[in-house]
């Protein structure tokens, strides 16, 4: 076991120049960034979505946060981005008191209404503020002239900044899964009645839950912005955003340490290559797939593909040991 | 006189949300699982009524009762190949089956149709009516008396008929209902099919007057969890109520505020809710 994960940190960090001898570096490069960022959005999901199982529909509100401030400062004021990933997290642990407070005090269903009613109200607001670009959006730096615009031509510079994002991460969500806060969100998740006689203070638990969630994803937010240099209110507070970091989550696995990778690894080439085979419209059909997994994965799977390889995993590995008893 | 109008027009479209609000709120009440795809179920009844108007004619009552029909078929597939499985599931299960079915439907829809807003053709129902200086057009006219009326039909069908008794008693206690000789599954395979053909002829009833797209649905769902949020979670009268509220608050915001602010003050309105009264302005505690 110690060995796989040697191997995959090294695949991890040797990435960009395990490619770099290929005819699509650039394009390859890109796509390793991507799938990280993907997996940063869904892990920070997964905090709130699968280990304390309260399932925000518009977790977009915090990612447009996050990658709306940066380019805000920049754009507005000449501010170096970098001033605006602090703000875009402070923005959105401000959002996720104003949605969870409510709606931790009653039933899941009420914090998924909530949330994607708050993320749409706020995509609408948006979308007709002057100030933050309004339909047209947003645009960060053109060409770099510190090194703290982050703004770089190659892929690769932003695949490191991600991965070294992505490992804090993990490593917070390990440390969480481990510690006091991870065993009551299990507790909540597993019965919040249950839990609350047992003396967990649930509402208090979930709204950490969320507040730890919602910071990670404002971060992502940011990374993205950053990549991209450009932000609009579809791309950036869309209810596509949301559905993103839920299918990546919960394909691999929700509530698992690594099943948001194993959607990011799985989904993010899925979606490239249907946008280049169908062009234009091919992003219509990632949709239609998308809902499609997302249905699959609630009816017959809710575990993701985590849970059922390791429902299946043990039946390949007896069959050595039934042969020799046969 | 302007005020007047304004005041009938959101009168006459909140009884169209009220109809489609109470299907959200039957399904809500019963078995206690909200769907996330019911907007979607609004904007397949506008497509349904579209179809069935351009290939078979007919006027609204043909295409009406068409989009009811095959929103009812819809809404009991779905409930026994999808949400039959997953109420029994955890709660990632129940949200994300029908938050990833208004995906499928809503992309599909766009795949076949076409992101473009169309309209219906002409309709039997076209002009205007001078009411004492307030113009109103014949279409929206028909159709928020329609929608009432099928409101109230709603609430008659639940409280008043044998079949409502046993909905209502599944929703009370599925199991003593078993012991009375109710089958539950039937029971709420057919509250899905009455939510979906509700959803299914209160789109028809908006397509007759106004242009839609694929895109639609997500407004539709989200004013029908204000309306029912507003109205207190299964109840239909509740539901009317509130959808009249929210149709006149809409209306009246559009006019003295500006278009844009006709969605924003209902999502407004659903967070000032839920934070002040989640039970609703008529559920209690």
């Amino acid at each position: 076991m110690r060995w796989l994960w040697l191997a995959l940190g090294a695949v991890a960090l040797l990435y960009p120049w395990l490619v770099a001898g290929t005819g699509s570096a650039a394009f390859l490069q890109d796509m390793g960034a991507l799938v990280l960022l993907a997996a940063i959005g869904a892990s920070a999901w997964n905090i709130v979505g699968g280990y304390a199982g309260q399932i925000s529909v518009g977790h977009a509100m915090f990612f447009g946060a996050g990658a709306y401030l940066p380019l805000l400062v920049f754009q507005q004021w000449q501010l170096p981005p970098l001033l605006g990933v602090p703000l875009g997290i402070a923005v959105s642990l401000v959002l996720a008191l104003v949605v969870g407070a409510p709606t931790f005090r009653l039933q899941g269903h009420y914090f998924s209404m909530a949330t994607i009613a708050v993320a749409e109200l706020i995509r609408i607001v948006v979308s007709y503020s002057d100030l933050l670009g309004a339909a047209i959006g947003l645009q960060g730096p053109a060409m770099s002239v510190h090194w703290w615009d982050l703004t770089f031509r190659s892929a690769v510079p932003y695949y490191y900044i991600f991965l070294g994002v992505l490992v804090l991460l993990l490593l917070v969500t390990w440390h969480m899964q481990v510690s006091r806060l991870g065993y009551y969100l299990r507790a909540i998740r597993a019965g919040e009645r249950a839990a609350r006689s047992l003396g967990v203070p649930v509402r208090r638990y979930k709204l950490y839950a969320l507040m730890l969630s919602a910071t990670f994803t404002s971060l992502a937010g940011s990374l993205y912005a950053l990549k991209t240099g450009f932000i609009d209110p579809d791309s950036g507070l869309g209810i596509l955003v949301s559905v993103q970091l839920i299918i990546t989550a919960a394909l691999g696995g929700a509530g698992t340490l690594l099943g948001p990778l194993l959607g990011a690894v799985i989904l993010v080439p899925l979606q490239t290559a249907t946008n280049t085979w169908f062009g234009g419209s091919g992003s219509g059909l990632t949709y239609i797939i998308y809902g499609a997994i997302i249905v699959l994965i609630a009816r017959f799977e809710p575990g993701g593909l985590l849970e059922l390889w390791h429902r299946l995993a043990p039946r390949f590995n007896r069959r050595p040991e039934d042969s020799r008893a046969a | 006189m302007i005020f007047l109008q304004v005041i009938a027009n959101g009168l006459l479209i909140g009884a169209v949300y009220a109809l489609f609000s109470s299907g959200l709120t039957l399904i809500w009440g019963m078995m206690n699982f909200i769907n996330f795809a019911h907007g979607e179920f609004v904007m397949l009844g506008m497509y349904a009524a579209l179809l069935v108007a351009l290939w078979a004619g007919g006027g609204p009552a043909v295409f009406g009762a068409a989009a009811a029909l095959v929103l009812f078929v819809l809404g009991v597939l779905i409930y026994l190949a999808l949400i039959k499985q997953v109420m029994r599931g955890p709660m990632l299960a129940q949200i994300l089956s029908t938050f990833g079915l208004a995906l499928l439907l809503r992309y599909a829809a766009v795949w076949v149709f076409s992101p473009n807003f169309v309209t219906l053709p002409p309709t039997a129902l076209a002009g205007t009516v001078n009411l004492g200086g307030i113009l109103l057009s014949v279409a929206q006219l028909v159709s928020g008396f329609v929608a009432g009326a099928l409101t109230l039909g709603m609430h008659l069908l639940l409280t008043r008929t044998a079949i409502g008794s046993q909905l209502l008693a599944v929703a009370e206690d599925r199991h003593a209902a078993m012991l009375m000789g109710i089958r539950p599954d039937r029971m709420q395979a057919l509250a899905w099919g009455l939510s979906a053909a509700s959803a299914g002829i209160a789109g028809a009833l908006m397509a007759i007057s106004f242009s839609f797209s694929p895109e639609v649905g997500g407004t539709f769902a989200i004013t029908a969890f204000v309306v029912v949020t507003l109205g207190g979670f299964g109840s239909v009268p509740g539901a009317l109520l509130a959808g009249l509220m929210v149709g006149l608050i809409q209306s009246l915001s559009a006019y003295y505020l500006g278009p844009i602010y006709k969605d924003v003050i209902v999502y407004a309105l659903f967070v000032a809710l839920l934070w002040l009264r989640p039970q609703g302005l008529l559920g209690t505690a």
